[in-house]
């Protein structure tokens, strides 16, 4: 039980994507320029990652060794094309902002490095607690660069405002979005190694 | 671990894999064809009411050409009698096509401004979508009498603080589609 629950919990510090394994960067710098959107983004492809872990641990024991990536990524590139048609017909708000990083989930990393390193070794449970634990740790990560970026960039919290005008511009932009991640990462990796 | 793989095996694999994939779009985008288009649609209508007067009847898309470029618009209008027109305008900004829906009424006055896409850089340009200040200057804008352009341009608008690109592209956008109507209303006297 210990060791199931070890699953999830080692996407959070151990194996955290962004800080430790250091993939998925593209979504990282480019979505997290308000909390709301880190947070939506990070659930976007935790719902990629367990259903993709879980198909591809299904289907890893009969899939010839020398076409595994490509039947992978089409295995990925399928679910992340539902989540969009999904989000599109359900809840166009959250494409309308969220829309032109969805198609990016397909060649995140993050989703095909768990498949290659995990799914396609461990049986379907253990895969899919793998894609929660993962898709966990990505998600509060984005959340909490979000977070930062928002109150240093705009003066709000999840859109809340609390200072009147604007905040430091270059922290909405890519310099910014840099500069946090790279200072959260030493943070993250000195407070993880005690 | 992973079979052995053979010419026969990786083809049958990819095509079992691609078949079942292909199915599952083919079926989701069945079911989601519908809704998706109704989002849309509402989009549009919320948009439209935005940017018109209330309580005209909105006509469906109309197609006018005006300066080499094709325009869609709508028409709005009272027992007959034209409340205003609502027309999806499009010019070049700062990170790529800016589609703004301007709302222009019978008098040649701008009743409201929606932006529908931008892909202006967050924090600057985007606040076009946002900033007050910019986006009341539209609000009863007499185009006969006053001239849509940024103040660098000699025009009578203030431009979003360090986003004269954006502002320019916006102005344009919405410009254009004050002629548009105002050649509309003209064919409508002739």
């Amino acid at each position: 039980m210990a060791n199931k629950l070890s699953l999830i919990t080692k996407g959070l510090v151990k194996e955290n994507p962004t800080f430790v394994l250091v993939l998925g960067m593209c979504p990282t710098l480019a979505t997290t320029t308000s909390a709301v959107n880190g947070l939506e983004m990070g659930l976007a492809t935790m719902f990629v990652l367990i259903l993709s872990n879980i198909v591809i641990s299904l289907i890893a024991p009969v899939v010839p060794d020398k076409v595994h990536i490509p039947a992978y990524i089409v295995v990925i590139a399928t679910f992340v094309t539902l989540l969009q048609l999904l989000m599109q017909a359900f809840t166009p708000d959250v494409y309308a902002t969220l829309g032109l990083f969805i198609p990016l989930i397909v060649v995140n990393c993050i989703v095909l490095g768990r498949a290659e390193a995990f799914a396609s070794k461990n049986s379907v449970g253990d895969s899919a607690l793998d894609g929660i634990g993962i898709g966990i740790g990505f998600t509060l990560t984005l959340t909490v660069i979000g977070i930062v970026r928002e109150i240093l960039g705009s003066g709000s919290i999840f859109g809340w405002k609390f200072i009147a005008g604007d905040g430091i511009l270059a922290f909405v932009m890519a310099p910014g979005a840099f500069l946090v991640l790279g200072y959260l990462m030493v943070l993250f990796n000195k407070l993880a190694k005690k | 671990m992973a079979a052995k793989s053979n010419l026969v095996n990786m083809a049958l694999c990819l095509t079992a894999i691609c078949l079942v994939c292909s199915a599952l779009l083919a079926g989701v985008y069945a079911v989601t064809a519908e809704p998706i288009e109704q989002a849309a649609r509402k989009a549009l209508v919320a948009a439209i009411s935005k940017v018109l007067p209330e309580g005209g009847e909105i006509s469906d898309a109309k197609t006018a050409e005006f300066g080499g470029q094709k325009y869609e618009y709508y028409e709005s209008s009272r027992d007959g009698q034209p409340l205003g027109w609502a027309v999806k305008t499009s010019t070049i900004g700062f990170g790529g096509p800016l589609t703004l829906l301007a709302g222009i009424t019978p008098d040649g006055q701008v009743y409201a401004v929606e932006v529908l896409s931008h892909s202006e850089t967050p924090g600057l340009g985007a606040k076009c979508t946002s900033d007050q200040r910019f986006i009341s200057q539209f609000r009863g804008f007499d185009t006969r009498s006053k001239q849509l352009k940024v103040r660098k341009d000699g025009g009578d608008l203030d431009a979003i603080t360090a986003s004269t690109i954006t502002s320019r592209a916006y102005a344009l956008a919405v410009s254009n589609a004050a002629e548009l109507v105002a050649t509309l209303q003209k064919d409508k006297e002739e």
